[in-house]
């Protein structure tokens, strides 16, 4: 049994202009430690996939369908102190921009020892000796002396490690690290990367990682799903994907990745706008956007299927199988190449 | 902190001579010699020159400015007789002598003060006891029947006049019901021949209390919401939601302190503010306060006692912006004093 069964999950946002649907039928699971990449354009449905899954969207705009099961329960129709019984031990969350997701007020002792006594039933001091372990473990030097400290007196690579301190201090089973290195510099991302690798086999947990950066997947995950206008459209291991992508969006993603061995004035980019999810387009979603669009993807979503001699890569394309080894090999004769 | 506090004191200095400056400059620019008030209407001229010198407005404004100056601060030519000065020497400092009653000017500031800093500081007690639970309130459910409630509240507190409002207390609470007193001022701490103490006190203040708190309340209930919402919104609230906090804890610790810190400065402005007088409040329900005292000063071209009530005024503005300051400092550490 997976870890983490999400099953047609789908979300939808009550607006001014109108209901978005942000998540619409995205199904995927994850395996005890294990790290999946959920990869796609900003606006995707992404980051919303993962906050439903934590119960974290505003409940007053928001409907949620579909089934997240956690060790054999569902986390979307389970009650919400349940739920937060589990926030914070058993699935911890690390979010994008550490300038802002830290508290200003308290020191980051205080918020480290108010993430384990809101789940362990322990003294303030035992509270402290843990929090200290984990300062260490995630590298923050002097962190007896640092541990004093607020906030706006860490840099955002320090502050992104004490928030991994503050997710990984109950020993969650699932970490979902929402473009954990967005905000960061490229050194900065590389540690931060590196670390995250280190703690997992450390603490064993799984990873959910969620990312715009196909170099971020590479380096981490074990499978990858693609997501586009709130539906996956993708959904392979890593090595499968990059060897043989099988998806015009994905291509479209791999190929504007920069090149070290090609001298590209400019990079590669997908034209146009990813479609509005207030109103999005018939057909497939990628249409408007896809330089292989046939008539019948303006007519008829295509369905997330496997192709034909891996049934562990899934795919929502019409193209016949013949035209995309074609293009996916044409295409991974330039790039890919040394990534895979 | 040393060097801070002595830079503060620098500046406060500058804006109390910057003050006072003006204040006497207006009142020289306007055609009226309270010389003339003061020897009455039918003074020949040589009563009223006699007049004039003896109240020292003989001489040219800055002569006057630093003789005001001289009173004031504790070191300074010891004046024997009005225009007379002797040696230098230490004394006591003095706003000086009213033009129309001969009072001191010391004893009127500092009889109408406690009557004003009791209207204000138990007027932001009730302001903030309404604010702070309607405003949070509304903030967690935006667009509820109470958050409605709240806001058309806002908008008559903030639209309708203090001295109106004052008005229909008085009339409603006042004279129909009968509950509370319209007008009238009881000492807390020392029984007068009619009333005193704290229970007479509060009683006659309850209707000020309320009618000052009503227009303060509407604007700090607006300025909490959209502050708590704001807070609601931040990225740090969400991390505590995701370390599995409940809701009231996420209020208490993430989102009140943050959503707090800017109206504690517009409550110290507001109470600093209002120590100069709640001159609308006090006149409507007849509290000798410093607000009814300046006004009645203006009117009978007194200067000293207008001049000594800007001048507490003044200090009551830089106290408190040094307390604002402090307080700030204290509850959010990004801020350092120097």
């Amino acid at each position: 049994m997976p870890l983490l069964q999400v099953t047609e999950l789908r979300t939808s946002f009550r607006t001014d202009d109108g209901v978005v649907k942000a998540v619409d039928g995205v199904s995927f699971s994850i395996e005890k430690g294990k790290t999946l990449g959920i990869v796609g354009e900003s606006g995707c449905g992404k980051s919303v996939t993962m906050l439903t899954v934590m119960g974290l969207n505003n409940r007053r705009i928001t409907t949620s369908s579909g089934e997240a099961i956690f060790k054999g329960d569902d986390l979307l129709s389970m009650k919400p102190a349940r739920l937060r019984e589990i926030r914070g031990d058993d699935i911890a969350m690390i979010f994008q921009d550490p300038m802002t997701s830290l508290n200003p007020v308290h020191t980051i002792g205080r918020q480290l020892v108010e993430a384990i006594q809101l789940h362990r039933d322990v003294t303030r001091k035992q509270a402290r000796a843990r929090a200290l372990e984990l300062l260490k473990a995630v590298g923050i030097p002097r962190a007896e002396r640092r541990v004093e400290d607020y906030p706006h007196q860490f840099s955002g690579g320090m502050r992104q490690r004490v928030m991994i301190a503050m997710a990984l201090i109950n020993d969650p089973d699932l970490l979902i690290a929402d473009e954990p290195t967005t905000a960061l510099d490229v050194t900065t991302q590389a540690q931060i990367l590196e670390l995250m690798n280190r703690l997992q086999r450390e603490f064993g947990s799984a990873i959910i990682i969620i990312t715009h950066d196909l170099g971020v997947v590479a380096e981490t995950a074990d499978e990858v799903v693609v997501m586009y206008a709130a539906r996956v459209v993708e959904k392979a291991p890593v090595h499968n994907l990059f060897n043989r992508p099988h998806m015009p969006y994905t291509w479209g993603l791999l190929g504007s990745l920069p090149r070290l061995d090609a001298d590209t004035e400019r990079l590669t980019q997908i034209p146009g706008q990813p479609p509005s999810l207030l109103n999005p387009p018939r057909g497939c979603r990628f249409n408007p956007r896809c330089p292989y669009v046939m008539s019948v993807c303006r007519e008829k979503e295509p369905e997330l299927t496997p192709i034909s001699n891996d049934p562990t890569h899934l795919q929502a394309c019409h193209l016949d199988e013949q035209t995309k080894d074609r293009e996916a090999a044409k295409l991974l004769s330039g790039t890919m190449a040394e990534a895979s | 902190m040393v060097q801070y506090l002595v830079r503060r004191l620098l500046w406060a200095f500058v804006l109390f001579l910057a003050v006072t400056v003006v204040t006497f400059v207006i009142f020289y620019v306007i055609p009226a010699n309270p010389a003339q008030l003061v020897a009455g209407k039918s003074a020949t001229q040589e009563d009223i020159d006699r007049a004039e010198k003896f109240l020292g407005t003989d001489k040219p404004v800055y002569v006057q400015y630093i003789r005001f100056l001289n009173r004031l601060s504790p070191f300074g030519r010891i004046e024997t007789a009005p225009g007379d000065y002797g040696g230098w020497g230490f004394k006591e400092p003095s706003l000086g002598t009213s033009f129309a009653t001969r009072q001191e000017v010391n004893d009127v500031v500092f009889r109408a003060a406690p009557v004003t800093a009791s209207l204000v500081f138990g007027g932001a007690i009730l302001w903030m006891l309404i604010s702070v639970p309607i405003g949070v309130f509304s903030a967690l459910r935006p667009r509820s029947l109470l958050d409605r409630a709240a806001m058309v509240f806002v908008l008559i507190g903030i639209s309708a006049h203090p001295v109106w409002i004052g008005l229909i207390l008085a009339y409603v609470f006042g004279y129909k019901l009968g509950w509370f007193p319209i007008t009238g001022y009881c000492d807390m701490i020392n029984p007068g021949t009619d009333c005193g103490g704290p229970v007479d006190w509060a009683w006659h203040l309850m209707l000020p209390w309320t009618a000052f708190a009503i227009l303060f309340a509407a604007q700090y209930v607006r300025m909490i919401r959209a502050n708590t919402m704001e807070t609601l919104n931040e990225d740090y609230v969400r991390t505590a939601r995701a370390k599995g906090a409940p809701e009231g804890q996420v209020l208490r610790s993430h989102v009140l302190r943050n959503s707090l810190l800017v109206i504690v400065t517009m409550l110290g402005m507001d109470i600093a503010l209002a120590l100069g007088g709640a001159i609308f409040t006090e006149s409507v329900f007849g509290l000798p306060g410093l607000g009814k005292t300046a006004l009645e000063s203006i009117n009978a071209f007194d200067l000293p006692i207008t001049m000594g009530i800007v001048v507490f005024a003044t200090l009551a503005i830089i106290v408190f912006n040094l307390i604002v300051d402090l307080v700030y400092a204290a509850i959010d550490p990004r801020i350092r004093l120097n």
